[in-house]
């Protein structure tokens, strides 16, 4: 950006709306990611590839149902419980053996489920290009601070703090989400109380991935639904994770607002390198705070 | 240590490969010549990845982004500037080692997971820039058509210049592995605290080790250069730093020779399954997810055991 008068406040205020809202796609992604990682202690590689499994499961529940208003909304509840049933099958039939190897297999395994799953989804669903139609009265724009302002990010605006609240609640106030914690800091305690374990991971590896579809559902309207997705997304959840502080829920949302902002704020200013921006972030961060912003749970 | 060649009676058969893979161009096609040559640089590279991971036990997640550097300042100095060949071969492996000083000597100050985590940020960043920045490295589309001297351009004479620099790189990692700073190394990745206890700095010991790494890693990605004339930024994504973790896996990562074998394996199976079918990147989880369950101690390592020579000591890295 050359002019001063393009960079002005109403542009910087859109921008800002437009990197909260990735934002919230972003933690709702990130959130799993590091719920799993929270209790397992492995960073899930293939989280990015259910992500992507629930934006293309998001894609046919919405064609099957004729585009409609409800088939938006059916594909946006159904297509997380399509990623979790995926995620629990392979969490029960091969996972669930490897829970005393090392973390390396285990981050391995994680890796060969990527590569499995980019594969399954280019057989279903091929490699083109695909797209979802967000119901009317979420398509257009309304004006906000002078600029045009999508309506489906305000949409994602609202959704995202409701995945916070859920978390959470889920995390503090139900049993199951208690015992995970629990797990998360002291897995030998959790055993020895006569808890089993293995389930209390495969749970909380299907919630991780259950919100990895929904951030995939949710993300559908926004882009071209197609291969590479994992790949875009995942290094990102990572980074994000990373800075987060591990497995720290409310490390996901500070990196997601990091990461997002910036990315907006990089496009305005200096469009080519505008992917630049978060990483270098990031790297800052991490130099000044090497364990992440927050605390890490264990 | 690595009991497969720690005799003399074991440098007979590698002789005997090395003399067989110096007599086989004349008598091969030119595509397994290439394919040949390929496995060497992908080798090369796996058996650096080795140094810090099975041998330093460090969490080294991106360690393509050193391959990518130093492909790319090979390239970069034989495309844009007349300096001569000799010198952008040396600064190819010196840029990728600098780049493993810098980002090594902030990843030593974490362990483990985090280790791994702030090195993807690092090398990600590393990527990032390489695949934006348009106008200096040709940015998503790469740079091709990279000149090389004429004493490397028939395929013959580069497959001949890639098995002797390989061959002397092993040789140098081999004799780093038998040095008393491998030894230091391989302690520290058994237990660093008692380490510290007697008084070895393993921070340091660990920064030297990934320099060392990422200089072949460096050397490797010159080599390939060397062979395919193009450098393009899928050289340093994590995508490829899995890959190569996989080589080591399917190789075995407790052994010498191991990651080149688990490379050599990796090539030729993508390279033939290829023909048949698309799906290639599926088959590789199936053959790793078979690996992990199964042979978790590689193919090399499963060979040692199977044959009597034990393998080496196998650290508690979990």
């Amino acid at each position: 950006m050359d002019s001063g008068q393009l960079v002005n406040f109403s542009a910087l205020g859109a921008q800002f709306l437009v990197g909260l809202s990735r934002a919230m796609i972003l933690f709702i992604v990130c959130s799993g990611m590091s719920f799993v990682l929270g209790v397992l202690r492995v960073p899930n590689v293939a989280h990015g590839s259910l992500y992507m499994i629930g934006a293309f499961s998001a894609f046919s529940i919405s064609t099957f149902l004729g585009g409609s208003t409800a088939g938006f909304w059916l594909a946006l509840l159904l297509a997380p419980f399509v990623v979790a049933l995926v995620s629990l099958i392979a969490e029960r039939a091969l996972f669930c053996h490897l829970y005393e190897r090392e973390h390396l297999m285990l981050l391995l395994f994680t890796f060969a489920l990527m590569l499995i799953f980019g594969d399954l989804v280019k057989l279903t669903w091929g490699a083109e290009y695909r797209s979802i139609m967000a119901p009317p009265f979420l398509r257009g724009s309304i004006p906000i601070l002078g600029s045009a302002f999508p309506r489906y990010n305000l949409f994602l605006l609202m959704i995202g703090p409701l995945v916070a609240i859920s978390l959470w609640l889920f995390t503090n106030k139900t049993k199951i989400g208690k015992i995970s914690r629990a797990a998360a800091v002291d897995r030998e305690m959790v055993g020895a109380v006569g808890i089993n374990v293995s389930w209390v991971f495969a749970v909380a590896f299907v919630i991780g991935c259950f919100l990895a579809g929904l951030g995939g559902a949710l993300v559908a309207p926004t882009v071209s639904v197609t291969l590479g997705m994992d790949h875009d997304i995942i290094i990102e959840a990572f980074l994000i994770v990373t800075i987060g502080g591990l497995g720290n829920m409310w490390g996901a949302l500070v990196g997601s607002l990091i990461f997002g902002l910036t990315q907006a704020f990089g496009i305005l200013f200096w469009p080519q390198f505008a992917i630049v921006f978060p990483y270098a972030a990031v790297v800052i961060i991490l130099i000044l705070r090497p364990r992440g912003l927050l605390k890490a749970v264990w | 240590m690595f009991r497969e060649i720690s005799n003399l009676k074991s440098f007979g058969p590698i002789a005997a490969i090395f003399i067989i893979l110096l007599i086989l161009p004349p008598i091969l096609p030119r595509f397994y010549t290439y394919i040949l040559a390929l496995m060497f640089v992908t080798g090369l590279l796996a058996m650096s990845l080795n140094m810090v991971v099975g041998h330093g036990g460090m969490f080294q997640f991106h360690h393509a982004a050193f391959y990518g550097v130093g492909a790319y300042a090979f390239g970069l100095i034989l495309k844009k500037t007349s300096l001569p060949f000799w010198m952008a071969f040396g600064a190819g492996p010196i840029a990728a080692a600098a780049c493993g000083l810098l980002i090594g000597s902030f990843c030593v100050r974490l362990t483990r997971l985090y280790f791994g985590m702030l090195q993807i940020s690092l090398g990600s960043l590393l990527w990032a820039i390489v695949f934006r920045w348009y106008a200096f490295t040709g940015g998503g589309d790469g740079i091709y058509g990279i000149p090389m001297p004429s004493t490397l351009s028939s395929a013959k004479s580069s497959y001949y210049f890639i098995l002797i620099i390989v061959a002397i790189s092993l040789a140098v990692i081999y004799l780093i592995f038998k040095s008393p700073f491998g030894a230091t190394l391989l302690a520290i990745r058994d237990n660093p605290e008692r380490c510290e206890a007697i008084g070895i700095n393993v921070r340091r010991h660990q920064v030297a080790g990934i320099v060392i790494a990422t200089f072949f890693a460096g050397v490797a990605g010159v080599l390939f250069v060397a062979l395919e004339r193009s450098v393009f930024p899928d050289l340093l994504f994590w995508v490829l730093s899995l890959e190569i973790f996989i080589m080591c896996l399917l190789g075995g990562w407790f052994t010498f020779l191991g990651p080149l074998l688990g490379a050599a394996i990796t090539v030729a199976l993508r390279t033939f399954v290829g023909i048949y079918t698309e799906y290639w990147t599926l088959i590789l989880g199936v053959i790793l997810i078979l690996l992990i369950f199964f042979l978790p101690e590689g193919v090399m390592g499963y060979v040692m055991e199977k044959f009597g020579s034990q393998s080496y000591e196998s650290g508690d890295r979990g």
